[in-house]
């Protein structure tokens, strides 16, 4: 196609065929090189610019009373306070009398991640087989990141059940104490 | 003579054809790509390793960033019913040309009464300084916008995939999705806020919107 000027294999002089030829033959290296750029450029940009989606669940309300709560033993259920400064509180129990009193930890792998995989393994030891629950209470203070975060180490131990929960004041006070509300 | 022609024959590489193939890939990627509109209300988002991506088409946004909510209803004809079902829920009346105007409109952040005054504004002046963000509270009444705009936009759906149930080769997508894009510093009781109003109507799925992380940390 770009070859305009085909070798017509009649005579000549040699010097003239050879002229014609440097002449007719378009380099296309160059332009295929932009081609290409142009390309990864749009390929990338396609898909890598979809957001993800994380899904949530949120369990039914019951408008009729709000203090319907389902009871849990407290042998399965490990709480995770969220506060200010990327930083969790977690207990193991109830609050009022803790099987493990609120410890402070880091988001990520060296810190929250540690712990669930360790509870993982301890709750059936201890009740029997039932797996792991998690109640996730954010507070206040706690911004949309540590949120996300959070909901992305569930999905990464494969915690089976978990769920948002508000907060009450006796862990607010908890997490005040261990200065983890700050604005 | 004879054994320079054949060298200089294969030193060069006939490009047509992959010059051809090139030119067909980028042709179909540069048609395909979306031209992505420069949002009004910028929004970072944090990351998380969740793979599933974000549908295009059958879906709600929330989108909130410095304490501002947004609103916007990906499908062009659902917009439109939206806002018909709001001018008669809230009492606003609006031209043709408005509703023309709002199905052009991917996201807004005004109260009911300030948006014919957003629609009469040409594009470029729209934008997040002069938008105080969606009305949102605990209630279910009319004083919680964001409710009645996303009540609303359930309904638009409905009612737009019924009316397309008779055309041929037509899936039903299902009931509209629900996605809160928070900024990764917005604080929680503003996100609280948003997945209670939602909690309220029984729309307990949604989903939060994300970027990719790289990697595990």
């Amino acid at each position: 196609m770009a070859e305009l000027n085909q070798d017509s294999g009649k005579g000549g002089k040699g010097g003239k065929v050879r002229a014609k030829k440097a002449g007719g033959k378009v380099d296309l290296t160059a332009m295929v090189d932009l081609a290409f750029l142009l390309i990864t450029f749009f390929m990338l940009t396609t898909s890598l610019n979809k957001p993800q989606a994380m899904d949530v669940a949120m369990p039914d309300k019951n408008k009729m009373d709000a203090n319907d709560n389902l009871e849990i033993a407290d042998n399965r259920s490990i709480t995770l306070l969220l506060g200010s400064d990327n930083k969790i509180s977690w207990y193991y129990g109830q609050l009022a009398k803790p099987i493990y009193p609120p410890v402070t930890v880091d988001y990520g792998k060296e810190g929250i991640r540690q712990v669930l995989l360790k509870m993982q393994k301890e709750v059936p030891a201890r009740s029997g087989g039932k797996d792991l629950i998690v109640v996730i209470r954010p507070s206040e203070k706690s911004v949309q990141r540590n949120l996300v975060d959070i909901l992305d180490e569930m999905k990464i131990v494969d915690v089976k059940r978990y769920m948002i929960s508000k907060i009450n004041n006796d862990e607010i006070e908890v997490l005040k104490r261990d200065g983890l509300f700050n604005d | 003579m004879g054994k320079a022609k054949v060298k200089r024959a294969s030193t060069s590489i006939d490009m047509t054809a992959m010059c051809d193939v090139s030119f067909l890939l980028l042709t179909f990627f540069v048609l395909t790509a979306t031209a992505r509109q420069p949002e009004v209300l910028v929004v970072d988002t944090p990351q998380s390793t969740t793979p599933d991506k974000l549908p295009d088409d059958n879906l709600g946004v929330i989108s909130v960033a410095e304490g501002k909510i947004f609103f916007g209803v990906k499908n062009p004809t659902v917009r439109e019913i939206t806002l018909k079902n709001m001018s008669q829920k809230y009492g606003v009346a609006f031209s043709a040309e408005e509703y023309e105007k709002f199905k052009q409109l991917d996201e807004f952040g005004v109260p009911m009464k300030n948006l014919r005054q957003l629609l009469s504004l040409p594009n470029e002046q729209r934008d997040e300084k002069i938008q105080p963000g969606v009305p949102v509270d605990s209630t279910e009444t009319a004083s919680n916008e964001l409710y009645s705009w996303v009540q609303e936009a359930r309904k638009a759906t409905i009612e737009y995939n019924r009316s397309r149930e008779g055309e041929r080769d037509f899936v039903d997508p299902g009931p509209m999705k629900v996605a809160i894009k928070a900024d990764a510093n917005e604080k929680y009781p503003i996100v609280n806020l948003i997945i209670e109003t939602l909690r309220n109507q029984k729309q307990n799925k949604f989903s939060f919107v994300t970027g990719l992380r790289a990697s595990e940390q």
